[in-house]
């Protein structure tokens, strides 16, 4: 009976799941940091992922369709449609069911490698100022992000002028990390012993959240930060200035201190440190063959790893 | 205490309540298995007539049974990580520190390694030789080991639970983290080991399908007439021999590394993780066709027999199964387009990820045009062909946007990613093999599951798996990581409250199983398969008997066609009985390959705890026990002309007895195959 039964349900379910989606985004994930971006990196990346979904509605809603369509007039109890036990090719249907899906992803294929290109992580953002530079460390379970220009760092606060780019250099000293401020875009590994770099802009001031992604022990969970957008450079230049006034600095004695374990640590400012801190931190896994931190961004291809750092 | 190694009383879980309860109901599992055994007085039989057996039919019974067994163990892991989710918003749950981190890594591991592969061999199995006309593998007893090698897997992943802990560093293993320096305990190494002894036989599996394809087919079956569940087993069993290499090597180093101190994937000393990391999914994304072809095969054969229809475009479903195939070595890196490779190398591997979209849509037309113009019987396992096809295109959706590195470096490691895999897996995988078992259950044992309850189960599965996991693609898209063990976003606990609904639907559908296969063997008089033909089928394994005799035909049949059943059903062949039998050669039973299997089991807990002397004392055991067999000249015996003429005459009595089809009687019905003579 509840085979039989099944038939009407079907349609309901299918019609229910989709409901289920949009309740689902109406509350929330339409506002979230993903769909609702605050730079220009996530609103590209944002609008591949909507393309792509309608392109490929192509072939999904005429699967939906035949699938609902075929199920109830095909049923083995109506025999008003037609039955051909042995229709089992017929080629102008071959040809659409091989082509129409070639074609999309050919379409798809040319967004792909175009927006993989534009999107780049390691690309520069051309906005007509200069890049802030911060060099971003992962640790257990925390971040520190050293700015080499104003000679500061800072734990677990990422703060920077709206309207400029930001640069990051992301390494690790500990396990593998992964890098995301949602709202701004990208994603990136940060790995011991090797550098990444992101390029980011914020186009308004906000507060936003930025994490760890990949697991990396007891206290990922808590490995997030505050990346927070000024409002402009001079409130950015306040910010440091406050941080110049704090009585730490990050020398070597307190890094060492610093990179031992520990979750849930408050915001902690240090107005001096220790010169080439970045590098040191990468060279300590490559066995001291320090990197020139002046060399060039590499070229595609893995080429340069082991002299700059850089994984390709 | 050297002899123990690095074992001691405080490896019991007496640490924390709800692992000790763990291992408490490990324990009483395997000791009522033990009881039920005794009571019923069936260890000469389960010693004698299975664990020793060299039979594929019950080798393939026996890696069913691990599955069904691992898929309770991993459910459980799954609705205790949704639990924890559903009520950890700013607060630590219930699940103690560092307990969240082994489930969700055994939950991983038990599901692809002890769940998804003893299923597909087990199907493959039973199944495969039937279907191209042999009597057996072309390895029977290889085929034993590595039933062995799989179960003495899986029982390391159970016995973590009772003695020590499990790894923390999800079912990837990835290093630095894995690596002993960040986590120097016996956690990784019970997954390292449990993989590495499984993923021998996984690959020896591959070779024995492989050339029992090749070498051992029915007169007359040539390639392009084989039915399509074995083509893809053909192509799965390729990428077995292909992939799984890779994962021995990944993890034999990453062994290495943790026990003998060497420097692979560490982070000092030249060491590198990526290295792993490539070689890890060079393994896992094959794999994931590995797992899916096979249920692909399962859904061409279910959607032919119950559309009572030949299959639609035979010639592009094979096409496509060896293009995805191929394609599935080509895209590993887009498990880690945030790696920092260039975008170069991001593109292609994205453009080659997106072109097996192709294929697989190819796959569902032709499965949709299989049900265009058919008589459709709702069975089980049609109900779960159709959820599939409507589902999977949404998993096939969402795995082409992961594949545009764009996107990905929004959504990677968030649970949109999460959402999709099991989006394949569940729907593809799962309900593949459940309709499989479904299907070929009365081959097995000769008698039907009860088709209600079936039904019951599947609408709790496929209702349960939208709510489970379409939230998670929500929770993905506000930017939720996977693996987190609270959170203090307030926006995500409504979302991780439904999909703990869901979980929770998805257990009644298991339930539904439980109690459909026990109301099944309580009526199973009134739901015999007296013809060997329980849904009016079309290939070559409709042809024996259920359950099949131990030779599987008497006589090898002779294909002409693509249905080979139904051709022979049609030209009035299909019951023939010859003149006069000859003698077959059977492989007799061996208690070896269960020998083999317990000293690799021995062998891994030696390896996690340090006991070398143990260690080498299993491995010269197993170097004795291949010798032993390998000297070993009388290792078949012969069945006798006559005995074959007494089961094959028993068969033709019950069948003269049995209805002349056994899908006379469904409303559905359209017909018997028609008698060429008359047509």
């Amino acid at each position: 009976m509840i085979v039989r039964l099944a038939l009407p349900y079907r349609l309901q379910r299918v019609a229910s799941a989709f409901g289920l989606v949009l309740l689902c985004s109406g509350c929330g994930a339409l506002t979230s940091p993903d769909l609702d971006p605050s730079g220009p990196v996530t609103l590209a990346e944002r609008l591949l992922l909507f393309d792509a979904v309608s392109i490929m509605m192509i072939v999904v809603v005429p699967v939906f369709i035949m699938t609902a369509l075929f199920t109830w007039r095909y049923r083995g109890t109506n025999r008003n449609a037609r039955y051909t036990p042995n229709f089992a090719y017929y080629w102008p249907v071959e040809i659409l069911v091989w082509g129409v899906p070639a074609a999309i992803i050919v379409w798809l294929g040319f967004h792909l490698w175009e927006g993989t290109h534009r999107l780049d992580p390691y690309k520069a953002i051309d906005q007509g100022v200069e890049a802030l530079r911060v060099e971003a460390v992962a640790q257990d379970w925390k971040w520190l992000f050293i700015y080499p220009e104003q000679n500061i760092a800072v734990v677990n606060e990422l703060v920077f002028p709206s309207g400029t780019p930001l640069a990051l250099r992301i390494t690790s000293d500990t396990v593998m990390n992964s890098f995301v401020i949602p709202a701004l875009g990208g994603q990136i590994y940060a790995m011991a012993g090797m550098q990444t770099r992101l390029h980011l802009l914020a186009d308004k001031p906000g507060r936003f959240m930025g994490r760890n992604v990949q697991y990396s022990g007891r206290g990922f969970a808590d490995q997030q930060f505050d990346a927070i957008a000024t409002f402009s450079k001079e409130d950015f230049e306040a910010w440091a200035a406050k941080v110049k006034a704090s009585l730490d600095t990050l020398d070597a004695a307190t890094y060492e201190q610093l990179a031992k374990p520990s979750a849930k640590v408050p915001v902690t400012y240090y107005s001096g440190v220790e010169p080439n801190l970045f590098d040191k931190i990468i060279a300590k896994w490559r066995r001291g063959d320090e990197i020139d931190p002046s060399a060039p961004l590499p070229a595609n291809g893995n080429r340069r790893m082991r002299n700059s750092g850089d994984l390709r | 205490m050297e002899i123990f190694g690095r074992l001691t009383i405080d490896s019991l879980p007496f640490y924390s309540a709800i692992a000790a309860s763990g291992a408490a109901v490990t324990m009483l599992g395997a000791l009522s298995v033990m009881a039920l055994i005794t009571y019923f007085g069936a260890w000469r039989l389960v010693l004698f007539d299975w664990v020793s057996s060299l039979d594929h039919k019950k080798i393939g019974i026996m890696y069913i049974m691990i599955a069904l067994v691992m898929l309770l163990r991993g459910f459980i892991d799954a609705a205790m990580m949704r639990s924890q989710q559903a009520i950890a918003y700013n607060n630590d749950g219930y699940l103690p520190p560092g307990h969240f981190d082994q489930i969700f890594t055994s939950h991983g591991t038990i599901m692809i390694f002890f769940m998804a592969m003893p299923f597909l061999s087990g199907l493959i199995n039973l199944i495969m030789p039937q279907q191209i006309g042999a009597r057996d593998v072309a390895f029977p007893f290889m085929n034993s080991v590595n039933l062995w090698l799989t179960a003495a897997g899986a029982g390391l992943v159970l016995i973590s639970l009772v003695i020590g802990q499990f790894s923390t560093a999800g079912w990837t293993g990835y290093p630095p983290y894995s690596g002993a320096e960040y986590n120097p305990g016996v956690g990784v190494d019970y997954w390292l080991w449990a993989v590495l002894i499984s993923g021998v036989g996984s690959t020896m599996s591959g070779i024995n399908f492989l050339v029992t394809i090749i070498k051992c087919r029915a007169p007359g079956m040539y390639l392009f007439r084989m039915p399509l569940f074995t083509w893809t087993v053909f192509v799965t069993s390729i990428l077995m021999i292909f992939a799984f290499p890779a994962l021995t090597v990944a993890c034999g180093m990453l062994a290495l590394d943790r026990t003998f101190g060497m420097h692979f994937f560490t982070n000092a000393m030249g060491g590198n993780m990526m290295n792993y990391i490539n070689l890890f999914w060079l393994w896992g994304h094959p794999e994931v066709y590995i797992l899916i072809l096979p249920a692909f095969g399962v859904f061409s054969e279910v959607v032919a027999t119950f559309s009572q229809k030949r299959l639609f475009g035979y010639i592009s479903l094979v096409l496509a199964t060896v293009a995805i195939g191929l394609l599935s070595f080509t895209v590993w890196l887009h498990h880690f387009f945030t790696m920092g490779s260039s975008a170069n190398v991001n593109a292609f591997f994205g453009i080659m990820t997106t072109i097996i979209a192709v294929p697989t849509g190819v796959k569902v037309f032709d499965w949709l045009l299989t049900m265009y113009r058919g008589r459709i019987i709702f069975k089980p396992p049609m109900l779960f062909t159709i959820g599939f096809l409507v589902t999977f295109v949404i998993g096939g959706l969402s795995g082409v946007l992961l594949a545009m590195p764009p996107v990905d470096y929004l959504l990677h490691n968030t649970t949109f990613l999460i959402a999709h895999f099991h989006n394949m897996i569940i729907p593809g995988v799962l309900f593949g093999y459940l309709a499989g078992y479904m299907f070929w259950f009365p081959k097995a044992f000769g008698f039907k599951l009860n088709e209600k309850w079936g039904a019951w189960s599947f609408w709790c599965w496929i209702i349960g798996f939208y709510i489970a996991f379409m939230p998670l693609y929500v929770l993905g898209l506000m930017g939720m990581p996977r693996r987190m063990e609270h959170y203090d976003v307030a926006a995500w606990q409504m979302h991780l409250i439904i999909a703990a609904v869901g979980a929770f639907i998805i257990f009644l559908g298991i339930v539904c199983l439980g109690v459909q296969l026990a109301l099944s063997i309580r009526d199973r008089q009134q739901a015999l398969d007296l013809t060997g033909d329980p849904w009016n089928g079309r290939s070559l394994e409709w042809a024996t008997s259920s359950p099949p005799a131990p030779y599987n035909f008497a006589v090898l049949p002779k294909v002409r066609s693509v249905d080979a059943f139904w051709d022979m059903k049609q030209r009035g062949v299909a019951y023939h009985q010859p003149d006069r039998y000859v003698d077959l050669v059977l492989p007799k039973n061996s208690f070896i390959g269960a020998f083999i299997g317990g000293a690799g089991f021995v062998f891994g807990f030696a390896m996690v705890w340090y006991m070398w002397w143990l260690a080498v004392l299993c491995l010269a055991a197993i170097a004795l026990a291949v010798i032993v067999r390998a000297s070993d000249d009388d290792t078949d015996y012969v069945m006798l002309a006559s005995d074959v003429k007494e089961i094959e005459d028993a068969r033709c009595a019950e069948l003269a007895k049995a209805p002349r089809n056994e899908m006379a009687d469904d409303p559905g019905f359209a017909g018997e195959p028609v008698l060429e003579a008359s047509a």
